[in-house]
């Protein structure tokens, strides 16, 4: 048979290229799904009869799930994570410091990539720990600058801890693109507002949004569904203190691994699952609309 | 409207680049001004000093009455059209020429009347709808001279206005350019650094080698005279001729030749002798300066004829087409009466 592909391999090499990936993709990333999904259907746990001898409940988990009141709170929860730390405040502080080292000097630039960069490299257990750390009630740094001794941040404003983290550890991400999105802005046009006078809100809304607006909406993609997925905030408060910081991914794990409710949490995984996945078309959309 | 003076400008960058070098320099109202020279030698980086793109170091820009040394470039009245004309892709041609108005926060149908009437009088009526990427060059240009004229600026500057279009839409921009220069009357200033441009468009020049004014001057005074070497090899389609001379017994020793001197010099004075291809002309009988035709390069309507002298030099002069000479015939060129300049063989200006 004649080769078709252009490498020239044929169609049996090709596929025998490329069918490991396949095999390894399928093990452990399209069974596992569709597995969850399944025992999201079932009344399967960690240890009871039911462990051994799940029953196919159907739809119950969901419509358990919509009226369980710890579901409607972590669901809120993780909205309000994703809004606070992810669209509003790793978007704005992102751009924001892109902006302001446009024009600064090279070696000013490099450090605050650096530094910024540094928080996001790092493992999330070492700078949970560190955060953990700094936040602590007795002997935390922060204390010690803001001279609150006593104070447990991670206990008594939980998510304003968690959002605060989250845009720390983030924003790195968001300012990296910005910075090479603005880079696309011609400087011509920038100088062409100057010279008629408009001011950083008009230059910013009337020459370099329509620019980056592709970037604006690819990163906001990105950052919510990395916010809205992240587990890292069980590393910092677990939760805790009673479900006051319980985000999705979080609660997921506490009824999985905690109460044994594989099937509920499993369930909840595709609820979450559907969000991410409208959260994505939303986007998508309305970055189709451009031009 | 208005004059704009210039008092000791000087523009250092942050790596020590003298750019504009203690400049002083007047333009009169209405005038239609070309900054001329190679690259880096600080036309563009003077024209964003006007703007107010760049900080002055030193001295003091005025435009009118106003010193606007120190004012935000939006708050001297100066409207620039830059090389690559600075549309914006995401607006409409409407959109784009009304843009100084939107930012003045002037009503929509304001904004809209004149971008129209803008728009009409540079023959982009039908286009107002289309975006700067549905556009031709030259009609993207027109749009963005429409923005800059859109408001009524005191001062128009242009970067390089013709260099984005192709050879034969330059022509046809550059009169309209001046044409328009001229209707509104407004003054002009323009960068380039091609002499043609500088010498078809502008009413004075400003020739311009490291940071500093090397000739100030009509488009002839600058072509007949140029006041050194270095503006007689930078201006002029075709080269000038730069010869090694000496005076002697008060006349002119030059590639084997003499010829009377222009200027009254000591004997034994080395000079330059410049004298353009186009004010030589092959005589039978004259004082003129003898050579052998080497090559000949066609023109178009004239030839450019290269002379091997006796001593080695080679002399360009320009002919009709229906006179070339034979190549390897010994011809003489005299240089038309009063145009033979003399340059001092140490500092290379004109000696007078």
């Amino acid at each position: 048979m004649p080769a078709t592909d252009s490498a020239g391999l044929g169609r049996g090499r090709a596929l025998a290229f490329v069918a490991p990936a396949l095999v390894l993709i399928g093990i452990f990333l399209v069974f596992p799904a569709l597995w969850s999904i399944y025992i999201g259907l079932t009344d399967y746990t960690l240890t009871g009869p039911s462990s051994v001898n799940p029953r196919i409940v159907g739809a119950d988990n969901i419509t358990g799930a919509l009226s369980d009141p710890l579901f409607g709170n972590s669901l809120w929860l993780t909205l309000l994570f994703v809004f606070g730390s992810a669209l509003i405040g790793q978007n704005i502080l992102g751009f924001t410091l892109a902006w302001m080292l446009r024009g600064a000097r090279r070696w000013l630039r490099r450090l605050v990539e650096g530094l910024v960069l540094l928080a996001w490299i790092l493992p999330s257990t070492v700078v949970a720990y560190l955060w953990v750390a700094v936040l602590d009630r007795d002997g935390g740094t922060l204390n010690a600058l803001l001279n609150t001794p006593g104070t447990a941040w991670l206990v008594q404003y939980p998510m304003i801890s968690l959002i605060v983290f989250n845009l720390w550890r983030g924003t790195a991400f968001s300012m990296l693109l910005y910075s090479s999105a603005l880079d696309v802005v011609p400087p011509s046009q920038l100088e062409t507002a100057r010279m008629v006078g408009a001011g950083r809100f008009s230059t910013l809304k009337d020459v370099v949004f329509p620019h980056i607006r592709g970037h604006v909406l690819t990163n906001t993609l990105l950052i919510t569904l990395w916010t809205a997925n992240d587990f890292t905030p069980f590393l910092l408060t677990a939760g805790g203190p009673d479900h006051r910081s319980e985000t999705l991914p979080v609660f997921i794990y506490q009824q999985a691994l905690g109460s044994g409710a594989l099937g509920y949490a499993s369930a909840i995984s595709f609820l979450l699952l559907l969000v991410n996945l409208v959260i994505a078309l939303v986007y998508l959309r309305l970055l189709r609309r451009r031009g | 409207m208005a004059r704009i003076k210039i008092d000791q400008l000087s523009t250092v960058y942050p790596n020590g680049v003298r750019a504009v070098d203690s400049l002083d320099l007047e333009i009169a109202d209405g005038e239609f001004f070309a900054l001329l020279g190679p690259s880096g030698c600080g036309k563009t980086t003077l024209l964003r000093t006007i703007a107010g793109l760049e900080q002055a170091s030193g001295g003091s820009v005025s435009i009118g009455d106003k010193d606007v040394t120190s004012f935000e470039p939006g708050r001297r009245n100066v409207a620039m059209v830059f090389q690559d004309y600075a549309l914006f892709p995401h607006m409409t041609v409407s959109e784009n020429i009304a843009y100084p108005l939107k930012v003045r926060r002037q009503p929509k149908t304001r904004q809209r009347e004149v971008a129209e009437r803008t728009a009409g009088s540079l023959s982009l009526g039908g286009l107002l709808e289309r975006r700067p990427g549905q556009l031709s060059g030259g009609q993207q240009q027109r749009v963005a001279l429409a923005r800059a004229v859109a408001i009524d600026a005191d001062v128009l500057l242009l970067d390089e206005p013709l260099s984005n279009l192709d050879a034969r839409l330059r022509l046809e921009a550059r009169t309209f350019l001046k044409r328009l220069q001229k209707d509104i009357g407004i003054t002009t200033v323009f960068v380039t650094h091609d002499q043609a441009e500088a010498l078809a468009l502008a009413d004075r020049i400003a020739v311009m080698e490291a940071g500093r004014i090397r000739q100030l001057g009509s488009p002839r005074d600058v072509f007949r005279r140029p006041s050194d070497t270095f503006v007689a090899n930078f201006i002029g389609s075709t080269p000038m001729n730069l010869l090694d001379g000496t005076i002697e017994n008060g006349s002119l020793s030059v590639a084997g030749a003499t010829l009377p001197s222009p200027v009254d010099l000591p004997d034994d004075t080395k000079v330059t002798v410049g004298i353009r291809p186009e004010y030589l002309s092959l005589e039978p009988a004259g004082q003129g300066i003898t050579g052998t035709v080497s090559t000949i390069e066609n023109l178009g309507v004239s030839s450019l004829v290269t002379l091997e002298c006796p001593d080695g030099s080679l002399l360009g002069l320009t002919v009709r087409e229906q006179h070339e000479p034979a190549i390897g015939s010994t011809v003489t060129a005299v240089p038309e009466q009063g145009r033979l300049l003399l340059y001092g063989k140490e500092d290379g200006t004109v000696l007078r």
